[in-house]
């Protein structure tokens, strides 16, 4: 099988071996769920309920507010006892529906689908936007805007990305193994809703089994399953595209006007379940791991679920740990708070013991231009470092600092332990500033 | 869970196992078969020569990070690898005390007055190596036959004496490290394995060489074998801190080198050259990234 490989990226330890084997376990609901009304990238849903009334399992509790956002669902049957900010991974506070389960799971009428490849592409459309599905990869970006591209672009290819290269995770590969029907399924009616006429679904070739899995069900139905090189960031939308489809998204861009749409495999998941069941999205497979965790396991939680909870589920800490990270170790986000509820775009859960955590005093940079090689945008992140160091922000922007898809590779790599990534962040940042400044 | 003292930080949370320090003791490894070699041909001196100038690197640092009230931070080995650099770039019979001025002027002229480590635009081993060049023109260029202490001889880059394996295992009359192509070549391949080594430097460099010696009807093994190219090409055009940090630049950087150690060496009334090509070409190197800076991802791309 040809590999399929693209420029720059790095190799990270995957420490995959905790869990890769591990199969989905079902993780009981707790006994009160916090359901942000802000879990995908966008405007936040607006609450459609109040302290006091009744919620059914499924219900619609939180309403897409504007043209990129997502509707929200309660993931339990029970109380709402409060609508009010609370903590969320990102470190502030949003708006919450806080629920408590009545433990019945009492579920609101849902209208599925049994042979869901019937339905048209508005339709796929409409109940991909009720069930308030967003991107599972991680960014949450609501899938309903994903499917509405603009029209003078013709979607020719579905890509389906199963390449899960952040290290530690295995809930992809999990979904791709157990439910490869339901991810075909999601992949056909996804390609449908854009017409897409091509399939691709790209997997990184650490994964064997899933690729085998994902083959033999492919065959019959013109989806072609290719290999991705095994580096990080394999799975970013644009390093796939070329990857796969040698074609870039052009800078500023998005992959429809190169006429292609990515989809995270679980996402393809959740659209199938949405389609056939009616089911909105209110549970996610996610992967807890890492040396500070005693039973590494792959969950199906519930949204709203408290960190805390999915942690004492994987039998709780191994000593003292350094770090909870949500997501994987190269992209994900530090928390201080573990009531923070996991939410749509979690997929994992990632402790790291106070060994694994290692902090660096930066030394001068020595030009070993290691963070220009692995670049896979191509940037030279040391220039705009330095560019933002010295608050040379038409300098940094010059140099692409708004191209940053903020992977941390040059920060991973860098010998000096220089905080690349941070001061890019911060040239982005003031990019943005001075250009608000402008046009108001 | 009550009462956990979690560490935040943005992300990554991971990092690679390389640092600057094992960079820099990787080149002292990859030096060591060199200084072998050099032993083996050159006996004492090249203990006596590679040893005082390291030392005197490493003093001069560390004096003039006192000097500046900055950390003392020789244990990072940059100052370690220029003296052996510069050690190793100097004729066998040289007084020692010409070693350490040499040192000395490395570490303090090229590199602790722009700054110290990463901020010098020239080769810190080169730069102290010129000046002794300009100060101390004969004792410079006095070269003796490997296994003797015995007289005088030019190189074979000049006298034309030597058979092309003389050439390769070293046995000719030169500087301390730069005899062995078979050292050299090993040492390189440390570099290269350990991912120190940009593979384009050095290729740029020779190839450039190899090509304008054929055009020019010169010996290629010669002009390969029988100056301080290999060396130089290898171990000092490669030095991260001063070479370019693009790929396009770093093959600009190798053919600019190349070209200037022809002009030089064929056309000039120096023998070797390999000391100013490399500085003059450092001296470019911030243009170099300049113009060729890599096209962004998504950069000039149309639309379907």
């Amino acid at each position: 099988m040809k590999i399929r490989n693209f420029r720059g990226g790095v190799h990270p330890e995957y420490n995959k071996h905790f869990t890769s084997d591990k199969p989905i376990k079902v993780l009981p609901a707790p006994k009160q769920v916090v359901i942000p009304l802000t879990q995908h990238t966008g405007a936040a849903a607006e609450p459609t309920v109040a302290k006091g009334d009744a919620v059914l399992l499924g219900q619609e509790i939180g309403k897409a507010s504007h043209a990129v956002s997502a509707s929200v669902h309660s993931s339990v049957s029970g109380t709402v006892v409060a609508v009010e900010p609370r903590p969320a991974i990102n470190g502030r506070s949003v708006l919450s529906v806080v629920i408590d389960n009545d433990g019945r799971d009492a579920a609101e009428s849902m209208s599925g689908h049994h042979d869901p490849i019937q339905l048209s592409a508005e339709e796929i459309k409409s109940r991909v936007e009720a069930a308030g599905i967003v991107g599972l990869g991680g960014a949450a970006f609501p899938t309903s805007v994903k499917l509405n591209p603009p029209e003078d672009y013709k979607i020719e290819y579905l890509l389906l990305n199963g390449s899960e290269c952040e290290p530690y995770l295995t809930a992809d590969q999990r979904i791709m193994e157990e439910h490869t029907e339901d991810v075909i399924l999601g992949a056909k009616l996804l390609a449908k809703a854009v017409g897409a006429d091509k399939i691709v679904i790209a997997v990184e070739a650490n994964k064997p089994e899933a690729i085998k899995k994902l083959q033999a069900l492919a065959g019959s139905h013109q989806i072609e399953v290719v290999a991705l090189a095994i580096k990080y960031p394999a799975g970013g939308e644009k390093q796939l595209i070329k990857a796969v489809l040698g074609r870039e998204v052009p800078s500023h861009g998005l992959p429809s006007q190169i006429g292609v749409l990515v989809q995270n495999v679980q996402t393809a998941w959740a659209t199938a379940v949405a389609c056939r069941t009616g089911k909105p999205l209110i549970e996610r497979v996610l992967t807890v791991s890492g040396d500070g965790i005693k039973e590494p396991s792959n969950f199906l939680v519930r949204v709203g679920t408290p960190f805390k909870d999915v942690i004492e589920a994987a039998g709780g800490f191994v000593g003292e740990p350094g770090k909870v990270i949500a997501g994987g170790p190269m992209m994900g986000l530090a928390q201080f708070d573990l009531d923070v509820p996991v939410v749509k775009g979690v997929s994992g859960i990632l402790v790291l013991s106070n060994k694994m955590v290692k902090q660096y005093e930066p030394l001068p940079c020595i030009k070993c231009a290691r963070c220009v090689d692995v670049c896979p945008v191509y940037l030279m992140p040391v220039r705009i470092e330095l560019y933002a160091m010295n608050g040379m922000w038409d300098h940094a922007e010059d140099y692409g600092a708004m191209d940053c898809i903020e992977c941390g590779c040059c920060t991973y790599i860098c010998p000096s332990k220089r905080e690349l990534l941070d001061w890019i962040r911060v040239a982005k940042t003031e990019i943005v500033e001075a250009q608000r400044r402008q046009t108001s | 869970m009550e009462g956990t003292r979690l560490v935040l930080s943005p992300s990554p949370h991971v990092r690679d196992e390389d640092t600057t320090q094992k960079i820099m003791l990787t080149v002292a490894a990859a030096l060591v078969p060199v200084w072998a070699a050099a032993t083996y041909f050159f006996g004492f001196d090249s203990i006596r020569l590679v040893v005082a100038s390291a030392l005197a690197a490493m003093g001069s640092e560390a004096l003039f990070l006192a000097l500046r009230r900055k950390p003392i931070t020789i244990s990072d080995g940059s100052a370690l690898v220029t003296g052996m650099l510069l050690g190793l770039s100097l004729p066998p019979s040289l007084p020692t005390w010409m070693a350490v001025f040499g040192a000395f002027v490395a570490i303090v002229v090229g590199k602790q007055v722009f700054g110290g480590l990463g901020y010098n635009p020239f080769n810190p081993a080169l730069v102290g190596r010129a000046v002794l060049v300009a100060s101390f023109a004969t004792q410079m260029t006095t070269w003796t036959a490997p296994f003797t202490d015995a007289v005088t001889q030019a190189t074979p880059l000049v006298s034309g004496t030597a058979g092309y394996s003389e050439l390769f295992f070293g046995t000719v009359p030169g500087s301390l490290g730069e005899t062995s192509a078979l050292a050299i070549l090993l040492g390189g391949i440390i570099l290269f394995y350990r991912g120190v080594l940009d593979y384009r430097i050095p290729v740029g460099f020779i190839g450039t060489v190899v090509v304008f010696s054929l055009l020019f009807g010169q010996d290629v093994v010669y002009q390969l074998l029988g100056g301080s190219l290999l060396f130089g090409a290898v171990f000092m055009a490669t030095d991260m801190v001063t070479s370019p940090i693009t790929p396009v630049g770093r093959w600009v950087f190798g053919i600019g080198c190349g070209l200037i150690l022809v002009v030089i060496r064929f056309w000039g009334s120096l023998p070797e050259g390999l000391t100013y090509s490399i500085l003059l070409m450092n001296a470019l190197t911030p243009l170099i990234n300049r113009w060729t800076r890599p096209r962004i991802y998504g950069r000039g791309v149309k639309d379907a």
